[in-house]
């Protein structure tokens, strides 16, 4: 097919062709088409079909406006559904499918929902398929989803890449047609950093759509000539193809540049899009105005659209939206449409305008009255006349232009709950007082519809926004004609009368509305669906709340607008992800030892944003439990190591340290002496465990306090809080020292000898015995330091050197630890030694257990004031009926103890009021021979030996068990003192 | 006037003429037996329970904008009763039992789609806590499956299980959850409501309490005094706000929790799906959106809108979950004002002042247990003692240590 | 949202973390015949107001300062930042 309609002039480039493909039929256009624009030049009017009547839809508009013609852009993991003709830009090799319809296009079988609108009417789903009640899901809905949605994803992973960017400047300009170019050149000049961002790919806005002059050069060579200077001048940056999103506090404003949705495929190495977090003093928002429909019978074929679209079709695309074209206005604005046309040789029907003293032409005939009805099923064929007289005349058109006047682009001005103001002038909403902090809204975003009003708005936000001092410079002469509106917005009697042509609201269902009592805009809108669409109603809200008003009697600011929400066009949900997708979604925190762990062969494991060695599988070990049973056999027998790095480390020192730890943890450290470590137990200050861990003396001014893994971040937060809030003369610095020390568990018989061969001190048990701590070197003088503590149960120690020498450390403690068979074992063999010890840890310390739950009531000191001390003393977290830490073994030892098991009474029912406890942390326990579990029991400290049923029938458990203690090895704590 | 399919059709076939108003839109009279302060989903509901189960009369709800404008207007429409603890999960299943028989009791189709909704697993500690969760939903009578990494491919092909960086191991699924078409809860509610004689005053801001002698005796309003011997306050968003005006601090924070929407799709996505370790969850409406959310703003706000950040840590959630939906579009963002509690449960009590009861403190998960806190606060106006299955929502748990903690993160309302 | 950090300038707010209402600096004394009942209120309630609100923010991603923020809930505009530890000697704490 050849480009039938296409016009001379406009601005795109003839001299390159792109050859394109729409439903599988190959077309050309040229570069600086869009799909919209290329498919109107070779005839093709019907692009899509509409959400619930599956009525024939051709373009309503030239903009991100769009509703009607939304195509399925690209294929396989690329395809990009409702994606708006009007503004994909044309490239070679384009491919896009129309979308929503079962079968062609052409014959859409869901088109029989057309047939059926008297049943489909506003709401009518709220009304029925409530019979029989199971038929919802199984019947109704899958029939209603299939029908509904609109494009479909291709469900195959984006292949694309999104970044993120920030962006600062004193000046943020957001749109660059009149107004914009103008404030930018006078904030340019002067100097200012300044952003202008325009959604389009061509800027200049409406200039490029419209025949005007600016002084004496067309608005295209003016927006071309300001552009060229803007692009010359440092500390200006012009961003084409970037959509400001939306408004956000303190002057952040969200914008998304497609860098490469105008390509084939992006530019390797190149993202597809990046979102922008622009920082700026001030905004100007220079949107422009979005033109209106007219509501009429039939107003939805294609082939009809906005009288603003057909000029930027005309003079922008050189494309003719059909040979034969009329005009329905109630505003000068259709006549310039019809007069653009005209000269550029299409023949124009009429114009039918309802105002009785609307302009005369030589050039076509102009009508007073009123469209009434259309024809034509894909397409438009005739348009119904009703002249003043009440004679009905039939116009002959393939297109019919619609101008009801301009919307001001208020959008933006509400993101931060501002309301908009009713303009009578303009009969439209015009931007309010409260607008975001530091914008000024210019041109026709502010009610300015001229091109000179445009100019001279843009030049006095400028001047406003920077505090320039001194008279604006003379501005060039531009049109500045009254568009002298007539307020019309639907044509009396019609029924079928579309408002929101993507989602099928007529006129009609507006009535319906009010009839049934939703009355409010916003009842309205969610009754009807109205303005819900992809354009979230940027060309029907207006209609709707216009006869909306008339129904209830009330002018339309009465009524008032629904809240414009951010974004301000649809954005794709990868541009928001940016590059945190896959591997990347988290940063990875690495040990030092993490490649000698890698080296050996450890399987990891995520523990927050850590990555932990969680075994270390040797060959012939078929199963993880192998690996890990060997691990701790091995250590409990002579001597393991675990890289424990990623527990926090807090670094506490000065004259009041001491005492700081005293109010941070609930038991007590003032006596504790310089060279031991303390287990502390720290509650939050509603009297509930919070975190557990040592701190070790180093010295009378200086401890070491650690923190679970999970807990590093909260906990250091706590302390500063404490530190800083609370006790602001306190002596005390505190430094997070988690990413400075690498930190090893050396534990099991011969953890000793082991390390006596590196440590350059003395560690026997008399010189370093159980709970020691001191700073010490190794190797020769490395300086580190030493713990005696024991998480396994085991004689153990942990050690710390400076970061850089985990690796090293690591290292030597394999080759030394050689003659003792030295076995690394990762987080199971660890978790597994420390159930077997009945060691508390994150399943036990879960956010809602106590001191007591834990069995370490005693440790909260009553003589002093710690953190959660007072509130922990509440009556519902003590006495009878509490839940106490308790061991949990299979009677028969073939039995498994899952954790989450919920622990009944052994011949009691099961249900959730008979409920006493349940198993928090599980494992298989090599050195006993079978499962064992610790959990909370009510009163559970009393019922050791009792018999009860542990039952989880999420998974099919129901075995007995016995309730023990929770230190299933080593209860006198010989070996750790040996 | 009963609405059907036969009706639709006989409307179709006539004009629609017939078509009433859902609701009437009364003048408020000068005295109610009972007045609940709130046009909401749970105000609605309640009103709606007190005329129908509880027999009372003379009933109005008071709305100061309306009704449904609140988060039953701007929530992401999911119903579930997967909880943990006792003081809640007999509550939610309650409210689950009452979803699936609601529209034919009051005779509106909400469409409750009952498609499941899955929790997604990511470590083992995680899983041991999901497994006590899904035990304790069974043993309360409530469902509950545990499926395995496959068992969820199969279902959801497209969920990023093979380039994770908190991979899947599992998720606990309750296929009963599933999602309601929100507006429509309250406005079945308040035709059910209506039509059982409840005033429903749209416009009339309650201004005041008249409080006498330690007793509330009635309520002022833009449009007026009004009288009543009971009234309940039901204002999520507003709770501190409305009780500050009878001098009541209450345990809560107000904070901004945002919401969002896609352009319609052909149906991808059959069920709800929940990403904690991400902060995203996940469903898709009937009319094709996706609907999806995350976590707070974090901070205390009544703006009824948030923040770029938290916009990109849901959308970085959905990515890493769903890398297809890449090419997604977010049509919309909105945010809503939750009354974020001190433990993450809500309050149905009594105030220490007489004929003054309170119903709030829902935090982020309101909407699904509309139908039972409408049911357990007409229970407490009309016998003054809580429902056997609310019992522990008490304003006096937080004095006595018998805290509803669900996420155990203790007396920081933002954290829930 | 942008935090005035009154030794940094201005920060996005994305880099501290919230915790609530400036009140939490005013813990009661636990020796205080009174103790559970301000412990209580302490911990428990709010005002929870809609317009100024005094509230405390941490630098977690930058100096690890605890500061005031008074910011309005219902615009978002803040209009004071303090240190918290300057609040707090204000408001007579010490160690």
């Amino acid at each position: 097919m050849t480009q039938v309609n296409r016009l001379a002039g406009g601005q795109i480039d003839r001299t390159k062709t792109c050859n394109f493909t729409f439903d599988g039929n190959p077309y050309a256009g040229h570069s600086g088409d869009t799909l919209a624009s290329a498919l109107l030049a070779n005839g093709v009017r019907l692009m899509g079909r509409s959400f619930k009547y599956h009525r024939p839809r051709g373009v309503l508009t030239a903009g991100s406006e769009e509703p009607n013609a939304l195509v399925e852009l690209r294929g396989g993991a690329r395809q990009e559904p409702n994606t708006r003709a009007t503004t994909i830009e044309l490239y070679d090799g384009l491919l896009a499918k129309s979308q929503n319809h079962m079968g062609s296009l052409r014959f859409d079988l869901l088109a029989i929902n057309d047939r059926l609108s008297n049943f489909l009417t506003a709401g009518f789903y709220y009304k029925t398929f409530m019979w029989p009640a199971a038929f919802w899901e199984k019947l109704y809905e899958p029939i209603i989803r299939k029908a509904a949605g609109l494009g479909s994803l291709s469900l195959k992973d984006d292949p694309d890449v999104y970044d993120k960017g920030f962006l600062h400047c004193d000046l943020l300009i957001i749109g660059a047609g009149p107004a914009g170019l103008m404030a930018a050149l006078i904030a340019g000049r002067a100097g200012a950093d300044v952003i202008i961002a325009d959604e389009d790919f061509a800027l200049g806005g409406r200039l490029n759509s419209e025949t005007l002059s600016i002084a004496d050069q067309s608005g295209a060579d003016w927006a071309a000539a300001t552009i060229a200077e803007l692009s010359s001048l440092p500390n200006v940056r012009i961003m084409p193809r970037t959509t400001v999103i939306g408004a956000f506090d303190h002057g952040i404003y969200g914008a998304v540049e497609r860098v490469g949705d105008h390509l084939h495929t992006p530019d390797a190495n190149k993202p597809r899009q990046v979102l922008w977090r622009i920082y700026t003093q001030k905004t100007i928002l220079a949107a422009g105005a979005i033109e209106r429909p007219i509501a009429f019978e039939n107003n939805d074929r294609p082939g009809i659209m906005l009288g603003s679209a057909l000029r930027t079709y005309a003079n922008r695309f050189a494309v003719a939206a059909d040979k034969r074209v009329a005009i329905f206005t109630n505003n000068n604005d259709g006549h310039r449409t019809a007069a653009d046309l005209h000269a550029k040789g299409v023949k124009i029907s009429a114009v039918v305008d309802v105002r009785p003293d609307a302009p005369r032409s030589m050039d076509y005939e102009v009508l007073q009255g009123e469209v009434v009805d259309t024809k034509g099923r894909l397409g438009l064929t005739f348009a119904e006349v009703k002249l003043a007289d009440g004679s009905i005349r039939t116009l002959e058109c393939g297109a019919l232009g619609m101008s009801g006047g301009w919307n001001p682009n208020v959008h933006m001005t509400c993101h931060q709950r501002g309301r908009p103001v009713w303009n009578d002038g303009i009969a439209a909403f015009v931007p309010g007082a409260d607008l975001p902090t530091g914008m000024i809204v210019a041109g026709a975003a502010n009610g300015d519809m001229s091109t000179a009003g445009a100019l001279k708005g843009g030049a006095t936000a400028a001047k406003l926004a920077l505090g320039l001092k001194g008279r604006l410079p003379k501005l060039p002469k531009a049109e500045d004609a009254p568009i002298n509106l007539k307020p019309f917005w639907y044509v009396k009697g019609c029924s079928r009368a579309w408002l929101d042509q993507q989602n099928d609201v007529t006129v009609k269902d507006v009535k319906l509305s009010h009839q049934e009592g939703f009355r409010s805009v916003e009842h309205l809108k969610r009754y009807t669906t109205l303005g819900m669409a992809t354009d979230q109603g940027k060309t029907s809200n207006m209609g709707g709340l216009a006869i909306m008003a008339e129904l209830a009697g009330k002018a339309i600011p009465e009524v008032g607008t629904t809240i414009f929400r951010p974004p301000y066009t649809p954005t794709a949900i990868g541009a928001l992800g940016g590059r945190h997708r896959g591997q990347e979604f988290h940063p990875k925190r690495l040990t030092p030892s993490h490649k000698w762990a890698e080296e050996h062969g450890a399987v990891f494991v995520e523990v927050g944003n850590w990555l932990r060695a969680q075994w270390f599988p040797r060959e012939g070990e078929t199963t993880w439990r192998e690996s890990v049973d060997r691990e701790v056999l091995a250590t409990r027998k002579s001597v393991g190591v675990c890289d424990v790095t990623t527990l926090g480390k807090v670094d506490v020192q000065g004259t009041d340290a001491a005492d700081f730890l005293n109010k941070i943890y609930c038991n007590g450290f003032a006596k504790l002496a310089v060279g031991k470590t303390r287990y502390g137990l720290m509650l939050r200050e509603d009297g509930i465990a919070m975190d557990d861990g040592t701190a070790a003396r180093l010295a009378e001014d200086h401890f070491v306090v650690t923190t679970t893994t999970a807990n590093a971040l909260p906990v250091y937060r706590h302390m500063e809080f404490v530190r800083q809030c609370l006790f602001p003369d306190i002596d005390v610095q505190l430094i997070s020292t988690t990413e400075a020390w690498a930190q090893y568990a050396v534990a099991g018989p011969n953890s000793r000898n082991l390390l006596s061969a590196i440590v350059d001190q003395v560690i026997s048990n008399e010189a370093f015995p159980f709970m020691a701590c001191a700073n010490i070197t190794i190797c020769g003088g490395l300086r580190a330091r030493l713990f005696r503590i024991s998480f396994s149960g085991e004689l153990a120690y942990e050690i710390a050197v400076p970061t850089e020498y985990g690796d090293a450390l690591m290292r030597k403690i394999m080759e030394v630890g050689a003659q003792y068979d030295v076995t690394p074992y990762g987080t199971e063999a660890l978790g597994v030694m420390r159930i077997e010890k009945g060691h508390a840890a994150g399943n036990e310390l879960n956010g809602t257990t106590t001191a007591l739950n834990l069995g370490m009531a005693r440790m909260v000191s009553k003589k002093k004031d710690s953190i959660g001390s007072t509130l922990s003393e509440r009556d519902g977290l003590n006495g009878d009926g509490q839940l106490s830490q308790v061991g949990i073994k299979p009677v028969d030892p073939n039995d498994p103890v899952p954790a989450g098991a919920h622990l009944m009474d052994a011949d009691g029912p099961v249900d959730a009021a008979h409920d006493q406890g349940y198993a928090t942390s599980a494992c298989y326990s090599p050195h006993l021979g079978h499962a064992i579990a610790i959990g909370f029991l009510k009163n559970g400290t009393d019922r050791m030996g009792e018999r009860m049923r542990l039952v989880s029938p999420l998974t099919g458990v129901d075995v007995q068990v016995e309730i023990t203690s929770a230190h299933f090895i080593d209860p006198e704590g010989e070996r750790l003192r040996a | 006037m009963r609405y059907s399919g036969l009706k639709v059709i006989k409307e179709a076939l006539t004009g629609h003429k017939e078509w009433t108003p859902a609701w009437r839109d009364p003048e408020p009279q000068s005295e109610y037996d009972v007045i609940v302060i709130g046009g909401g989903g749970h105000g609605l509901a309640t009103a709606y329970y007190l005329a129908k189960e509880y027999e009372q009369k003379r009933i109005a709800v008071l709305e100061k904008g309306w009704i449904g404008g609140g988060n039953v207007g701007r929530n992401t429409t999911i119903i579930r009763s997967n909880y943990l603890l006792d003081g809640n999960e007999p509550f939610y299943e309650f409210s689950l039992k009452l979803w699936e028989g609601l529209e034919q009791d009051f005779n509106y189709n909400a469409m409750v789609s009952q498609r499941g909704i899955l929790n997604l697993i990511h470590s083992d500690a995680q899983r041991d806590a999901f497994i006590r969760r899904g035990n304790a939903m069974l043993l309360n009578g409530a469902d509950a499956e545990m499926l395995t990494t496959a068992q969820i491919k199969a279902r959801y092909p497209f969920l990023n299980t093979e380039d994770a960086r908190f991979p899947i191991k599992g998720g606990l699924a309750q296929h009963r959850g599933g999602t309601v078409r929100h507006d429509a809860v309250a406005w079945g509610y308040a035709r059910g409501a209506d039509s059982r004689g409840v005033d429903i005053i749209q416009n009339c801001e309650v201004t005041g309490f008249r409080i006498e002698n330690g007793k509330c005796l009635g309520v002022e309003t833009s449009r007026g005094f009004i009288g009543a011997k009971k009234v309940g306050c039901a204002v999520a968003g507003s709770s501190s706000r409305l009780m500050s005006k009878a001098e009541m601090r209450l345990p809560m924070e107000s904070h901004v929790l945002q919401a969002f929407v896609s352009e319609g799709l052909k149906p991808v996505l059959p069920g709800v799906v929940t990403f904690g370790a991400g902060h995203f969850y996940v469903s898709q409406s009937d009319k094709g959106g996706l609907v999806f959310g995350g976590d707070l703003d974090g901070y205390n706000s009544y703006a009824q809108r948030g923040n770029l950040p938290t916009v990109e840590d849901v959308c970085e959630g959905g990515m890493a979950i769903f890398p297809a939906f890449g090419r997604a579009r977010l049509l919309r963002m909105w945010g809503g004002i939750m009354d974020m509690s001190m433990d993450g449960s809500p309050i149905i009590d009594r105030t220490h002042i007489d004929g003054l009861y309170f119903n709030g403190g829902w935090c982020y998960g309101g909407f699904k247990a509309t139908p039972a806190s409408g049911f357990c606060f007409a229970h407490l106006l009309a016998n003054d003692v809580p429902h056997p299955t609310a019992t522990a929502y008490r304003f006096d748990r937080f004095e006595k240590g018998l805290m509803i903690d669900e996420k155990g993160m203790g007396n920081q309302p933002n954290l829930h | 949202m942008i935090i005035d950090h009154p030794l940094l300038g201005p920060r996005d707010a994305s880099e501290f973390t919230y915790m609530g209402d400036a009140k939490l600096i005013d813990r009661p004394d636990w020796q205080s015949q009174t103790a559970a009942q301000e412990f209580y209120e302490y911990g428990y309630l709010r005002d929870n107001p809609a317009g100024w609100h005094e509230e405390l923010w941490f630098h977690e991603a930058g100096d690890r300062s605890w500061l005031v923020v008074t910011r309005n809930t219902v615009t978002h505009d803040i209009s004071k930042v303090e240190l918290a530890r300057d609040v707090a000697r204000a408001r007579g704490r010490s160690k």
